[in-house]
């Protein structure tokens, strides 16, 4: 639902590396989104398309995402396991006390720009 | 071609942005507080009661994000507060420079306390700083006791839980213990209000926890 903002506020970060390091052209941003990071791949990538037409330094980057899968960690028996499949309940022992170890990032992760 | 690697935070400025905003605030001696909740979870109603009863002692200011309406706002303002309708423009989420510009539209400082009563989904306002010292979660009785389940970011963000509406928990599968076990398995450290601004049932503990925490804010 926010990935307009999203967008947004990805290209004035982006602007702001661009100043730092006096790049005028960015070719491709690659992003590093959890599973369960509340963002949709394919409404981010739609935003994207049209908010760098209004930008001079993104007009042509390709926008890559990575995915990294969500793990849950249960405290009770110390196991891991998929959180999407199997949500708050450990599949390995019922219990409710598991913590979400990875799946809510929201990282830029690099960007590839031409030679100096 | 080269490869520039950032590993930077898609809400790392905003962040910045927030912790700016919230010195800003400390030092203006101005308590902000971070309403999320539904539509139609009685935040209008809710902040109506609490002006009431406090304006003697404090100043207080609204900043209502809306969609598209100024009605709430005009509401606010006939009970005496100081408020400021902020329209998002269709976004679904206050983020930290929104709510700079909506305070510096306000356009005083002869405040004690300012409500932003953020846009109304419990999604988005969660995932973004908006500078607030406090953030204070609103669900009502008719909403269920089963949204702990569904939206955990919001309740493991939120300061303050307040469950509005609890005149009506005759009429509702509304079971409060449930709630509170949910939440705190997400956050311990939350603090929980039941209150009926209706009725004015427990709205005296919330007032009092208002007061200590300008106080403290500004000691």
């Amino acid at each position: 639902m926010h990935e307009l903002g999203v967008v947004f506020k990805i290209i004035d970060d982006l602007e702001e590396v661009a100043q730092e390091n006096d790049l005028h052209e960015i070719n491709s941003v690659t992003l590093s989104l959890g599973e369960v990071s509340t963002v949709i791949p394919d409404y981010l990538e739609d935003c994207w398309k049209w908010a760098i037409q209004r930008t001079t330094l993104l007009k042509d980057a390709e926008l890559k995402i990575e995915t990294i899968p969500a793990i849950t960690y249960c405290s009770n028996c110390g196991q891991t396991y998929e959180t999407v499949k199997y949500a708050k309940i450990c599949p390995h022992c019922g219990s409710d006390q598991t913590w979400l170890v990875q799946g809510n990032e929201f990282l830029i992760k690099e960007i590839e720009v031409p030679d100096e | 071609m080269r490869i520039i690697e950032l590993n930077q935070s898609v809400t790392a400025s905003n962040d910045k942005d927030a912790e700016n905003l919230r010195k800003e605030m400390h030092d203006d001696h101005i308590l902000l507080l971070n309403l999320m909740s539904s539509p139609g979870s009685g935040k209008t109603t809710l902040l109506s009661c609490i002006i009431t009863d406090m304006k003697e002692d404090v100043r207080i200011g609204v900043m209502e994000a809306d969609i598209a309406s100024d009605v709430d706002a005009l509401k606010i303002e006939a009970l005496g507060a100081k408020a400021l309708q902020a329209h998002t423009d269709g976004m679904c989420h206050m983020d930290a420079g929104m709510t700079r510009r909506a305070y510096e539209a306000l356009d005083t400082k002869e405040l004690d306390m300012i409500f932003l009563e953020n846009v109304g989904n419990l999604i988005c306002p969660a995932e973004f700083d908006t500078g607030a010292a406090i953030n204070m979660m609103i669900l009502s009785v008719p909403e269920g006791d089963d949204k702990p389940l569904k939206y955990p970011l919001m309740f493991e963000k939120s300061d303050v839980l307040v469950v509005t509406k609890m005149d009506t928990l005759d009429y509702f599968d509304f079971d409060l213990e449930k709630v509170r076990e949910r939440v705190k398995v997400l956050n311990p450290a939350i603090k929980i209000f039941p209150v009926s601004a209706k009725t004015g049932e427990g709205m005296q503990a919330l007032e009092d926890y208002l007061q200590e925490s300008l106080n403290k804010w500004i000691s």
